[in-house]
């Protein structure tokens, strides 16, 4: 089975992102950039997919292919998922940020190359928020989706997806190919060890760019500011539980 | 201008999530009409029917349609989609898995946890888990929106809309092999007036649930939990308030033990009033809280629910 995992370079999630004075967007510049941390936890499921780690069969992933979009700098991205055990990594360059739906048509187009089984990729992506391009691929490629995956049995043809959802797990069985987004539970994300780091710079990264595939890109939103979040002023300390109460009850809450 | 609400129900009972919704779709302005999708859910059909400003309630029956498959709630609303302007979903986990696919067939662009509508192709909504707030503005004639139901407030009750069924659609690829929901007879999470969390300084999933549960339900509380302890074992994944998690905004949020990450400050910093029990009074958490109570949970709780009487 092949899988081809999407992965973005994103601001680190340890890094409190800050708007720009001119309101035009988050500061970059001088930023540790990362693997989106959802992205991670889907590049180490192909991985244990391949080796057959936890409940996975040996051998269940033959090959993995890691696929980014963006700038020069995200071949480092994609040199991390190499370096945690992915195959090759195709990089589609590009200078500007593209929204959802361009990236969903860019990853089709992709998939239309590769035929992959499975693509196995972050539920959302940590700048954004979209929570969207996972979907919108399946849609565009009328495949099945199993989004917030918590668990993924590879078997019988199928992905059988336990799915993290409000008041509690769902699970369903999505027919191959398909596209699956995980979620913070899915596994714990290894360290690359060095020997690994170092096989990693031999593996292929093809580069492409966003004008090979022949897809209209073109934005659909224009963004108007980028503004800071109201902030909430630090309020009063309280000495006991018991003027807590009466403070609260005062306040009208209890 | 026509507008479509999918709506969020339990299968009896239609969810908060869907009123908090109709307000998001009467800011855009025209008729907004209801979608219930589901297996033998006139019930739910006949009380979203109640909601004020509700012009028309859809009703699509069907038996592969009760577990809000993507593909069957997508093929459901695609029929669906020529009359309408803009399709709005509450962003629950069920909207944000079937929206952007409805977007996606449609050629638009996906507008993701709006919490204001600044006119009718213009909106706002966080981005970076929160850090920030972005004004969009959409060029496609259809917009397809998840709301932060948390961001509006409720439509009353008191109108009588008509129901008409209409077709449902499938999912052929797709099986439901079965579920596990947590029972409780506490309220919903996202819905609760009051919320008691706790956090990683609990220690173990026994002393979570006992030092928790008493204090919820002596305040008709729901139960959260920051990432960490839910990381750790100590509490279900479907307590997790933050940004990866529910985002809750009741009347009263009570953080126990709870550090104070962005990324959970991100799930409840627009609760009305927070109050932060933790012995660290360097805490992140005081930062946001309206009261503060430097104490060891230990002590802190038990005086608490001595105090609550």
């Amino acid at each position: 089975m092949k899988v081809l995992v999407p992965v973005k370079r994103v601001i680190d999630y340890n890094v409190k992102a800050r708007v720009k004075a001119d309101q035009t967007g988050v500061d970059l510049a001088n930023v540790k950039m990362s693997m989106n941390p959802f992205d991670e936890i889907a590049v180490e499921e192909a991985v244990r997919l391949k080796e057959g780690k936890e409940h996975h069969a040996a051998g269940t992933a033959t090959e993995i292919v890691v696929v980014s979009i963006g700038v020069t700098q995200a071949q480092e991205t994609i040199r991390t998922a190499l370096a945690m055990g992915a195959d090759r990594g195709v990089l589609i360059q590009s200078d500007t940020d593209l929204e959802p739906l361009a990236v969903a048509k860019l990853l089709k187009a992709v998939v239309e190359e590769e035929k992959p089984d499975l693509v196995l990729m972050g539920k959302q992506s940590i700048d954004g928020d979209n929570n969207a391009v996972g979907q919108m691929l399946a849609a565009l490629l009328d495949w099945p989706q199993a989004t917030f995956a918590g668990k993924l049995v590879i078997e019988g043809g199928k992905a059988t997806v336990t799915r993290e959802v409000d008041g509690g797990l769902q699970t369903i069985a999505a027919e191959l190919p398909a596209v699956v987004t995980v979620d913070l539970r899915l596994n714990t994300p290894r360290y690359a060890s060095l020997p690994n780091i170092m096989k990693a710079k031999k593996k292929e990264i093809a580069m492409k760019a966003v004008a090979d595939y022949g897809v209209d890109v073109a934005p659909r939103l224009k963004v108007q500011k980028v503004t800071e979040p109201p902030k909430r002023a630090a309020g009063v300390k309280v000495e006991s539980a018991a003027q807590l109460v009466e403070t609260l009850k005062s306040a009208g809450v209890l | 201008m026509a507008v479509l609400v999918i709506a969020d129900h339990d299968g009896s009972t239609v969810r908060d999530t869907t009123h908090k919704t109709v307000t998001a779709a009467r800011a855009l302005g025209g008729d907004v009409d209801l979608l219930v999708v589901g297996q033998d859910a006139r019930a739910v059909a006949d009380a979203a029917a109640k909601i004020d400003g509700v012009r028309k309630v859809l009703l699509a029956e069907g038996a592969g349609l009760g577990k809000a498959l993507a593909e069957a709630v997508e093929a459901t609303v695609l029929s669906l989609a020529e009359g309408y302007d803009a399709i709005l979903a509450p962003a629950t986990t069920d909207g944000k898995n079937y929206a952007p696919r409805i977007a996606a067939r449609l050629d638009v662009a996906p507008i993701s946890d709006i919490v204001e509508v600044v006119a009718p192709d213009t909106f706002v909504r966080p981005i970076y888990a929160g850090n920030a707030l972005e004004t969009i503005q959409s060029s496609d004639a259809k917009k397809v929106i998840t709301v932060r139901s948390t961001a509006f407030a409720a439509a009353g009750e008191g109108g009588s809309a008509s129901v008409e069924t209409v077709a449902g659609g499938e999912a052929p690829k797709t099986t439901f092999v079965g579920e596990e929901m947590v029972k409780s007879d506490r309220p919903e999470l996202g819905a609760a007036k009051i919320v008691v969390s706790g956090g990683r300084a609990l220690g173990s999933a026994e002393e979570f649930h006992a030092v928790m549960d008493p204090l919820a339900d002596k305040l008709g509380a729901a139960v959260g939990a920051s990432r960490a302890a839910v990381d750790a074992g100590y509490a279900p994944n479907d307590y997790q308030v933050g940004q990866t998690g529910k985002v809750v905004a009741p009347q009263l949020y009570i953080a126990i033990g709870i550090s104070g990450a962005i990324q959970h400050l991100a799930g409840m910093k627009d609760s009305k009033v927070i109050v932060a029990i933790n012995k660290d009074p360097d805490a992140p958490i005081f930062q946001v809280a309206d009261y503060g109570l430097v104490a060891d949970y230990k002590t802190a709780v038990p005086e608490l629910m001595a105090a609550l009487g």
